[in-house]
Parts: structure tokens; sequence; C-alpha cells
């Protein structure tokens, strides 16, 4: 381990995990750092509900003619991963398990502005998940996570009133979070703590929450009008009773490309912090860094319909479409640029965070260079809704999002439990999620060039090979995400204590101890210096 | 059972090969940068490692000329690639005036196919090679997607409107034909095959079909039927505007407005009445009362009634 510590560290005697017991003092706290811990119990649960359901769709694709699963119980499945991984595990996974924990005290405040609307959002959370799991044990739904009209509306007969009404509820948790968090942001700062000494995360977070804002009700108002022409028959969007199934998709796409930057924005933060902190160097270009969240907000909401290339939308609003898709690459290669430019010269530990976040780095990248095939108009045509389309997502939302989470929640780790992780265990499992995921998600492209439809539950012989190598690299990145599980638990109660600064890191959170008092700091901080000052030190 | 590690799809349309050439652009694009990215990662890790614990580096310092180049030359590059792609996209875009023309009809879960000379298949196309098809598709129920990855070639498939795709394929053999759009239970299996066969062949197969008449003459049997004949009388006498001469011409609308007559503006007016200037607002609605198919016909018919010569193609 990299402590710098130079006596042996020790908890201390009073702080925010032991300052109350019992299951009032959870369910009724507005401590930020305890409601971090609710949505953490929460979301991990999601996730391995979420996995299961890919796990068992991985299995089935060994074979072509589906070796497991009934069509219909293998569409129920792709529904349930894809709506469960995206609204109710990456939407609050970094933003409301690490954002809630770190935004009061990267700010050096006490507090969210709100705290009492913070655990109603974790309520409101739980509520829309729980309705949520009622629709999915109840019978399952089968629209896929798009919920495209008239499919959705008319046609399957699966629980999608339920389904699309656990979307509509926990989409106002996002709301409440994402305005709790402006307001956070603008207000409670430190004396001294400028707009532009703050860290980066807090610009990311603050990008997502602005989206957050106004991204969620779109999906919200969708919804509703979903529940209403299935329920009621009113003719919205299915043209058999006079609607347009193509306003759906613009409806959908108007929040759900906003949507996936409010999934990748946290983690980019997240990878800000862990580049600086294990290279021990200010983020290169960081008003770069900074303004590109910015931009990606800003751009986010006007790319939706290149979703829409091959729907029967005009060539003209087709090619409006793919130059802002272009646009929006820019501030995230500005990004990835920056972030390997800052190990230039620095001081490189090769901690478990610092190896999820080269993994980023490197992976989103991948990501977002596959994307600009689908931004290209022609190009698009041919691999649209096939595992290319596939692959680059989970390239971003795995290979980015969540190795950014993950990376996360190590480096953080030792700062909500007082306590540190094996470092060695988490190496390895940084590694077997790294050969996993590209194993896994590699081979979809190519399975997507030849052709290979998404959503299939069976398919032509030709594409088993790839199918095969697919489903192999799950099995170790299953393993790979148990792992950390597993020493994760056992480092919360055994893991040596690990002080109040265990990577030498700069930033507000690494001055208070570990874990911090309910308050945070004893005494309120007072900036004077830019973040990420390690060269600073020497002075 | 295993044919072998798949790398390429047939390149069997004449747009096939423009579009892989732009594929292996962005494909080697795309190495280029995880490669750069991968391995200055890799190499600035190693070379700059923690060498020992209280180790303090030089400050960073803000480098604008190199922002300014990692802004700039992607943006550079990304220009390039809008510039390709959206070309060869409207290139791809436009059916060549001489396409022969044929219609699809998705539903849950198969694809219908009607052409022109009458013969019907499901889940199967018969094509004569190196003969630019013109596809005109719309589906009974959900959205369904017509993708046939030989061609570089896919378009949704949308109830309540037409939409159009074309190809000339350049290989003769059996490719597949995938529903890419997610269409409920039993998506996975609306799977056929394009068959392109010489023209010769074409023709015979066409001949040895079981002999029914061709859509035109199938949608006049319709016209009559449906007493449609009653107001679209021949000499442009009666309550509705005649079918002779009526696609592809402009009409004026009692809006004010001036549509195109195609086959979107027609099935329109066969599902939910459109009234045309000159001409009482009585026209019945047929929603409900005819098939995709039926109205597909009727379409047909009034297509054969057009004065040849004058007819224009639809542009979507």
């Amino acid at each position: 381990m990299s402590t710098v510590a130079v006596e042996v560290p020790a908890l201390p005697d009073v702080h925010y995990l032991n300052v109350s017991y019992g299951w009032r003092s959870w369910l009724l706290t507005t401590d930020h750092k305890r409601i971090a811990w609710l949505y953490l119990l929460a979301i991990t649960f999601f996730f391995f509900v979420g996995g299961a359901a890919a796990t068992l769709m991985r299995l089935n694709l060994i074979e072509p003619q589906g070796s497991l699963l009934e069509p219909a119980t293998y569409n129920k499945l792709f529904t349930v991963h894809g709506l469960i991984m995206i609204f109710f595990f990456l939407a609050p996974a970094v933003p409301a398990v690490l954002g809630n924990f770190l935004i009061p005290i990267m700010i050096g405040a006490r507090d969210v502005a709100f705290p009492r609307l913070n655990l109603l959002s974790w309520y409101i959370f739980m509520l829309g998940g729980s309705v949520f799991l009622y629709a999915v044990i109840g019978g399952g739904v089968d629209t896929g996570w798009t919920f495209y009209t008239p499919l959705s509306t008319t046609y399957v007969n699966t629980n999608v009133i339920s389904a699309a009404m656990g979307i509509f509820i926990s989409g106002f948790s996002s709301i409440l979070t994402g305005l709790n968090f402006v307001v956070t942001i603008h207000k409670m700062r430190a004396p001294g703590l400028t707009w532009f000494r703050l860290p980066l995360f807090i610009w990311s977070m603050y990008a997502a929450s602005v989206i957050f804002i106004l991204a969620m009700p779109v999906i919200a108002i969708t919804m509703v009008l979903l529940m209403l022409e299935r329920f009621f028959h009113v003719g919205i969007f299915d043209p058999a009773l006079g609607g347009d199934p193509i306003l759906f998709q613009h409806l959908f796409w108007f929040f759900g490309h906003p949507e996936v930057y409010i999934l990748i924005l946290p983690s980019m933060g997240v990878i800000s912090e862990l580049v600086a902190a294990f290279a021990r160097k200010r983020v290169f270009g960081y008003s770069f860094v900074a303004f590109s969240s910015v931009a990606i907000a800003v751009i986010s909401f006007l790319v939706w319909a290149h979703h829409m290339f091959v729907s029967g939308m005009s060539i003209y609003a087709g090619l409006v479409f793919s130059a802002l898709s272009f646009a929006v690459a820019i501030p995230s290669a500005i990004k990835v640029f920056n972030w390997t430019a800052t190990m230039y010269q620095g001081s490189v530990s090769y901690d478990a965070p610092m190896l999820y976040a080269i993994g980023f780095i490197g992976l989103f990248t991948m990501g977002g260079l596959t994307g600009l095939f689908l931004a290209s108009l022609a190009v698009d045509v041919h691999v649209h809704d096939t595992y290319f389309i596939v692959a680059h997502f989970h390239y971003i939302m795995v290979g980015g999002a969540v190795m950014g989470y993950l990376g996360g929640i190590h480096y953080w780790w030792p700062k909500m439990t007082g306590r540190l992780y094996p470092e060695g265990w988490a190496r390895l499992s940084a590694l077997i999620i790294f050969i996993g995921f590209n194993l896994t998600f590699g081979p979809q492209f190519i399975l997507g060039y030849v052709g290979m439809p998404r959503r299939y539950s069976v398919y032509p012989a030709e594409f088993q090979i790839l199918n095969v190598m697919s489903s192999a690299g799950a099995s170790i990145l299953a393993v790979g995400y148990i792992i950390p599980l597993i020493y994760l638990l056992w480092s919360a109660r055994y893991g040596p204590p690990a002080g109040p600064n265990p990577w030498g890191a700069k930033g507000l959170e690494w001055l208070t101890s570990s874990p911090p008092p309910t308050h945070n700091f004893e005494e309120t901080p007072i900036v004077t210096e830019e973040a990420y000052a390690y060269a600073q030190e020497e002075a | 059972m295993w044919q072998g590690f798949p790398i390429r799809p047939d390149q069997a349309s004449t747009i096939a090969a423009g579009w892989d050439h732009l594929f292996y652009f962005l494909t080697g694009i795309s190495i280029f940068f995880s490669v750069l990215i991968f391995s200055t990662l890799f190499y600035l890790a190693i070379r700059y490692r923690r060498r020992s614990q209280d180790e303090i580096p030089p400050p960073t310092k803000e480098n604008l000329p190199i922002e300014l180049t990692w802004t700039l030359v992607p943006s550079g590059l990304c220009v390039v690639i809008f510039l390709w792609a959206t070309s060869l996209f409207i290139r791809n875009s436009r059916p060549p005036e001489a396409s022969a023309e044929i219609f699809v009809v998705g539903k849950q879960w198969m694809w219908k196919v009607q052409h022109p000379e009458g013969p019907r298949e499901i889940n199967e196309l018969h094509v004569p090679v190196n003969r630019p098809i013109k596809l005109t598709m719309t589906s009974e129920d959900v959205i369904h997607d017509f993708g046939v990855p030989a061609f570089r070639i896919k378009k949704d498939v949308v109830p309540g409107m037409y939409t159009t795709e074309w190809f000339a394929a350049t290989q003769t053999g059996r490719f597949h034909l995938f529903c890419d759009q997610y269409c409920g239970m039993g998506h996975s299996s609306m799977v056929g095959w394009i068959i392109v066969m010489p023209p010769d062949d074409y023709e015979r197969w066409l001949n040895s079909q079981v002999k029914v008449e061709s859509m035109a003459a199938a949608g006049a049997k319709l016209f009559l039927q449906l007493g449609c004949a009653t107001c679209h009388v021949a000499e442009g006498v009666g309550l509705g505007p005649p079918l002779q001469g009526l696609f592809g011409k402009e009409l004026k609308l009692q809006n004010g407005k001036t549509v195109v007559a195609d086959d979107a503006f027609l099935r329109s007016a066969i599902l939910n009445p459109i009234p045309v200037a000159g001409y009482p607002p009585i026209m019945p609605t047929f929603q409900g009362q005819m098939s995709e198919d039926e109205v597909l016909q009727i379409i047909a018919y009034t297509k054969s009634l057009a004065t040849s010569g004058e007819r224009k193609d639809t542009k979507r």
C-alpha cells in the first residue's frame, strides 16, 4: 500500500458510522454519507440482478437455436437487463453513491443543501425500484428498454404499465437529486473555493445534474403518454388509433441521448480525480476538461435523432443530426487526451483505482471511436440495430461508466469505511474485468459488422463462433465482478485502518478523518489553493 | 455447423464496396487512435512510475498549442468523415430511375412480398441480378426493419407510412434478410432469404409461379368491388378525381397546399381522405376495411393508369 502516514493509523473514536445505531438511525438519516450507503446497497442488488439476466442471455446464445430459453423469456431478460442497468444501476451509481458521499465533503460543506429531500429521493428511488421489480416478478416485460410503440402500447401483453410506472417514479428521484446537487454546488462551497478551484469531479457532477433536471421530466411525460395510450387507447403513437410511432422515438431519444451522458459524465469526473491522485499531478488542461463537461451536457440535447437514421426520417434531418453527433465527440476526445497527458512527468503508482482509470481511458476511447461509425449516416445504415451497436455502447457503459464507478469505489472506500481493501485482490480483479470485458464485447463488433441483429434469441449458425467467444468472456467478466463484492465486504469489517489520507492525495475529502465525522469537518476548511496542488508541496 | 470465422459479410450489391471503403477508413482511424492512446498510457505509466513514496513531480504546465492541436485535428477528421459518409448516404438513398418496384408488408412475424406481376412470396424475395430493385414497404402492426447485410441496406418498416429502400444485387446466390427492429416475441425468427438469380432464371421462376393476376389487375378488380368507380369516373366528370394520369401529378388541395400524388399520398388519401380542390369532400375512409396489401394493389392500379413519360417517382 502506498500509505504515507508515519504512525500506524487508527479509526477515529466517533465517526458517522458509529455515531448512532439501529434501523431508525439509517432509514431516517439525513446524513448524505449514510444516504450514499443506502443507495450503494440498493444499486449493488440491482447490478447483480441485471448481471444475472445478462448471464442467462449469454448462456442461451452459446448455441444458434438457443440453448436454454424460450424466445419470450429471452426477450424479457434483455428488457429487464437494459432497464435495470440504465435506470436502477448506472444512473444512480456514481451520482447517488459517490456524488452523495463526496460532493459536500469535496466542497467543504456539512451536508447537501436539502438533506431531507435527499432522503426523500432515496425513498422515491426505492418505490420506483419496487414497482419495477413487481412488474418483473409478476410476469415481466418484453418491449426492450426502448418501449418502442406501437409494440409497447398495443401488441405485447406483458407488464408494460407497471414497468413504465417504475421508470416514471424513479425519474423523480433523479430530478430531486440533480436539483439538490446543483444548489449544493452553487451555495455551499467553503470559503475560498472558487469555481476554478473545484475538483473536476464536481464539474462533471454539476453537468450531469443539469441533465438530470432537464431530461428526466421528458421520460416521465413520455411514460405517461405511453400508459395513456396503452390503458385508455388514446391515439398518440399507434397509427391504427391515429397516432405517430415516430413521435415516440423523438420523445424517447430526446431524453435517451442526454441520459447516456448522465451515465458517463460522473464516471469521467471520477477518472479526473483518479488520474490526478495516482500521477500526483494537476490534471492537464484543467479548464479544457471542465468546460468539455459543460459542452457535452449542452450538445447532448441536440443529437437525439442519430438513433433514428433508418426510421424513415428525412435525409436532411439525418444530415443535421449526424453533424451534431460528430460535434459531441470532440469534448470527449479532449478529455481523453488531457487525462493521458496528465501522467507526463508524473509519479504514477499502479494501485487498483489507477488500473481502473487506465482501463477506462483506453476502453472509452474505443467506445467513442466506434461511435463515429454510428454518427456517419451511410455507415450507420448497415450496423444499426446489430451487435456493433451493442458492443459500442457497452464499451462506453461498461468499459467506461462501470470501470469509473469501480475505480471510484476503490479509491474512496478507505474514506467511506475507514479501512483499506486488499490491494492484491483488487488489482487482480481489475485485470480480470479488463480481460473479460474485451473478450465479451470485442467479438460483438465483428458480429455486428457481419450482420447479426441485436435482440435475437436464435441466430444463423455462421454467427456461432463469435457468440461463443463473447459468452466465454462474459463468464470471466462475471468472476471479475464477484471478487470485489467479497473482498470489499470483508475489508469493511476486517481491513486495516486507513488513516485520513492513505493515497497521499489532494482534496478536502482527504483532510478529514476516515471515516469522517457526521458533519464532515471539525471546522469549516478555508481553501487557499487550486485543485490538485501536488507540486506546491515542496514550497 | 462451424463455417469458419466470419470476418466480412458478403459484398453482393452495387453499394457494398463503396460502403466497405468508408468502413475500412473508419476502422483504420479507430485502430490508429486506440493503439496511440493505449501505448501512450502504458509508456507514460512505465516511464513515470513512482520510484519513491515521497516523490514530488514538477507542476503541470498549461499548453495552449497542444490543446488546440488535439481539438482541431480530431475536428478536421470528423469533418472529413462527415462529408464522406453524408455524400455516400445521399447517393445510396436515391433509387435509380429504372428501378423495378417490389412491395413488402411486414407483420408479426413474417415478410410478405408481392411482385408487380402478381406472384407473392413469404420470407423469400426472388430478384434478378444486376437490376435495381426498389422496395416500397409498410407494416400491418408494429415497426419492423428490412435489413440485408450482404447489400449493406436497412430501413425501418413502419405502420401507417411507406418507407423505401433499393438495391442492385451484383452476385447470384442466397442472402440473409433480417428483421433488425425488435418487433415482439418472434423477432428472431422474422428471418428470410433474398434469392438473386440470373435474369433468365428469374423470368422462368416468375412464369413458374401459380398464375395470378398482376397487382394492377387485382387493384382494378378491387376498384370496382369497393365501389371506387362510382365517383372516380374515368372522364373526369365524377365526384372524385379520375385515376387516369393521376400518379405523379401535382394536386392542389382544398387547404391551398400542393402535393405530388405519390405512394404515400395515395395511401393516406385512401385511408384518411384529403379533399382535393375542385371536388366535394365526400370520400369515405377505408381505414380498417382494406389490408395494406389491397391498398398497395390500388396504388399499383393507379400507377398503371399514369400517362407514361410524365411519371415522377417519389424521392424518398
